[in-house]
């Protein structure tokens, strides 16, 4: 294991995230990695040997399903769990949350925007006290007009227009979309160099999603904001993100570019992502055509119980307890001997991309072939 | 598109809710129909309604939800003939439920009974709603986990140890447990991966095909639909905009809204799109605004909107199906409008 995340390591400074052209570099985690123990006996590896890195004014995408452990990372990266190994870089030197004081210094820094608007915010809270608060604990201090002042320009930046009709109002008065506004503004109340939004969007309507989208986007821009996405959504991360970090059980499986990444996935977990992804423009094709025309490796079909339940368990399984080989194999397709003993190294296949599998050759022979030219 | 009699039919229906702020209207005057077999999607944002539409056309709805006039028609293959649902007494309604219509919702984790194991949870449904030995009612259990692609071994477990796709195929396989003529899915897959949401999916269009029920499936996520379903229905502060097939949907959509919906999910196929969304918010229902509700979000709009009649009209269809808008002024043909629409104005980075 600990060769490999040598072997990982090596593999992402070889390749330069398509994230780094945006800003200087923000925030590195190396080889990062969580254990959680279940009783005695049994550790869930919830986050293994990650390494990546955020720019100022990049988008990093980190795309995965729920057991991934997109979420721990942020939590990791937050500074609201420990490391189990591996560290944490902020402008070059190790952070180490662990006193309040250090950690209380750490948040101004880096700042986190949960998923879900309806729990994040605190219903007997006024959205003033709600900014209020962290604009005290980190800009210093302030006289009470200008505490005023700075949440109004807060809430202007999250186009709370007018601010005044706002700051008085709890959370229920507010819409999923407006609340979701004023936890980015909390957030920014920090004047944080990095933001975490851990699947900022997924709990609003589709309408809205896009507005809540391009407000973030406008400010990572106006604040050279590193960002780190976390999200279930392959497709918003094409459009939003510099780059696409692609987590199963635990481990990257792939990285690179967002609009090549997506295009021409080379990992057959990525494959999987994409064409899972709903596509309107394949109308009624894979769906309708005949119910059974697609269905994800290792999804069974009905009657045939015994696979679906051997890819639901195998998702538990591979996080849960160490698995040889690769963690994908059980659901993977083109999983060979090989896959189900040695798991494979993230390397790099081609400009800005890495992919940690044995048979890309089979899997994505068109980015390989690429990667042979440009490299 | 179906000569056949609609298996369901909603026609001027309106639903308010009484609160001491006055009411507010949830459903406005909403014709639906649902042939047998068919897939009907009905895609809304949160708060236009289209839970409460469904809801009250089955009866699940008490105060302060008041059906306040139109009508729901039901006629099966077992029924004698029609029946108008909002006429039913307590006891015919039971016989309607669960054996005529079923319902699949969206949180698996609340609708299913944690202190249950899967057998015990589906055995009860069976002998609420169907005369059944209890042996007889275990095979059944079996048979319907064999249906939706769960081991038997499952039906001893309890919610909390199965994965949240396959609490979700349990509720589907409790739906069909009286083979229903119509199955309504509220959002079954939205709190889903979209891998595990791709296999439900898949595994419903598989199921209909093999038993025949038509479905209404409720969901925001209109790229869903256009895949799923055979026509779709776009609801809007508690009125129809649009209904159509998801081809004329997709390639020739009318209405404003409905054209400012496809504009707001990111494709991950293709190329990539100027996305613009839908600015602003929807209008408070207690306060409802003269002519067309979309009005103040819309990119088209002229003052002739503020006093338009929102009745769907026809427009002219290539494949000679109906296609009903809300909108007399923007038909499919109509270039998108010069102005922006967004009133945010950001575009996301190409």
């Amino acid at each position: 294991m600990s060769s490999n995340g040598a072997d990982q390591d090596a593999a992402n400074r070889d390749v330069v995230s398509a994230a780094a052209a945006r800003g200087p570099l923000a925030m590195e985690a190396v080889s990062i990695s969580k254990d959680f123990r279940l009783g005695h006996a049994t550790v869930l590896h919830a986050v293994r040997e990650v390494s990546f890195a955020l720019y100022r004014g990049a988008v990093v995408a980190l795309v995965g399903e729920s057991g991934s452990g997109k979420s721990t990372v942020a939590r990791l990266l937050a500074g609201q769990e420990r490391l189990t190994s591996g560290e944490i870089r902020l402008d070059g030197n190790r952070v180490d949350p662990s006193t309040r004081r250090s950690f209380r210094r750490y948040k101004s820094h880096v700042q986190l925007v949960f998923q879900d608007p309806f729990s994040s915010l605190n219903p007997v809270h006024t959205v003033r006290h709600h900014l209020e608060r962290p604009v005290r604990l980190h800009q210093g201090r302030k006289s009470r007009a200008e505490v005023a002042g700075e949440v109004g320009t807060l809430l202007d930046q999250v186009r709370l227009i007018p601010a005044g009709q706002f700051t008085g109002k709890y959370p229920h008065e507010l819409s999923g979309g407006q609340r979701q506004r004023v936890s980015f503004a909390r957030a920014l109340a920090a004047k944080p160099a990095v933001l975490l939004a851990d699947e900022p969007v997924s709990m609003l309507d589709v309408s809205i999603r896009l507005e809540m989208l391009s407000l973030l986007n406008d400010l990572r821009n106006r604040f050279k904001l590193a960002l780190l996405y976390i999200t279930h959504d392959i497709a918003s991360a094409r459009y939003f993100a510099d780059e696409v970090l692609v987590m199963y059980a635990g481990q990257i499986v792939e990285r690179g570019p967002a609009e090549e990444l997506t295009q021409h996935p080379a990992h057959p977990y990525t494959q999987l992502l994409v064409a899972s992804a709903p596509d309107p423009d394949n109308l009624g094709g894979t769906l309708r055509a005949s119910g059974t025309s697609f269905r994800s490796p290792g999804a069974g079909t009905p009657g045939a119980g015994q696979p679906a339940a051997a890819a639901a368990g195998a998702r538990a399984q591979a996080a849960a307890t160490t698995v040889r080989g690769c963690p994908f194999s059980p659901r993977c397709p083109l999983a060979d001997d090989r896959c189900r003993t040695d798991a494979p190294a993230l390397l790099p296949v081609s400009a800005g991309r890495a992919a940690a599998c044995w048979r890309l050759d089979v899997a994505a022979p068109g980015v390989l072939a690429e990667g042979r030219g440009g490299l | 598109m179906n000569p056949t009699a609609p298996v369901l039919d909603i026609s001027d229906f309106s639903v308010v809710y009484r609160t001491p702020g006055g009411d507010v209207r949830a459903v406005s005057d909403v014709n639906l129909a649902l042939h047998p077999g068919e897939v009907v999607g009905l895609a809304g944002e949160s708060g236009s309604g289209k839970s409460t539409l469904v809801y009250a056309a089955c009866r699940l709805l008490r105060a302060p939800a008041l059906i306040t006039g139109g009508s729901v028609t039901y006629c099966g293959r077992r029924a004698a003939g029609p029946t108008d649902v909002l006429q039913l007494g307590g006891h015919e309604l039971q016989q309607l439920r669960w054996r005529e219509i079923a319902m699949v919702f969206q949180s698996a984790m609340n609708a299913l009974n944690p202190v249950l194991n899967v057998r015990d949870q589906i055995t009860d449904a069976i002998h609420a709603h169907l005369r059944m030995s209890r042996g007889a009612a275990l095979k059944k259990a079996g048979s319907l986990l064999d249906l939706v692609g769960i081991p038997r071994g499952r039906l001893r477990s309890y919610p909390h140890e199965l994965s949240g796709g396959m609490r979700q195929r349990v509720m589907i396989a409790m739906a069909l447990a009286a083979d229903p003529e119509i199955v309504i899915m509220d959002e079954p897959t939205t709190a889903l991966d979209v891998v595990v949401q791709r296999d439900i999916l898949a595994q419903i269009v598989e199921l209909k095909e093999q038993l025949g029920f038509a479905i209404l499936f409720i969901t925001h996520d209109l790229s869903l639909l256009l895949e799923l379903a055979d026509r779709i229905a776009v609801m809007y502060s508690g009125q129809l905009m649009e209904i159509a097939t998801a081809t004329a949907i997709h390639r020739q959509p009318a209405h404003p809204y409905t054209r400012g919906l496809l504009n707001s999910f990111p494709s991950l196929h293709g190329p990539r799109r100027e996305l613009a969304g839908i600015p602003g918010t929807p209008p408070d229902l207690r306060h409802p605004p003269a002519g067309c509700p979309f009005l103040p979000r819309c990119g088209y709009g002229t003052d002739a909107c503020r006093t338009v009649d929102m009745r769907l009209e026809r427009v002219a269809d290539p494949a000679g199906l109906e296609h009903l808008t809300a909108c007399p002024f923007v038909r499919p043909d109509t270039p998108a409008p010069d102005r922006p629409s967004t009133a945010a104005g950001q575009e996301l980075p190409a």
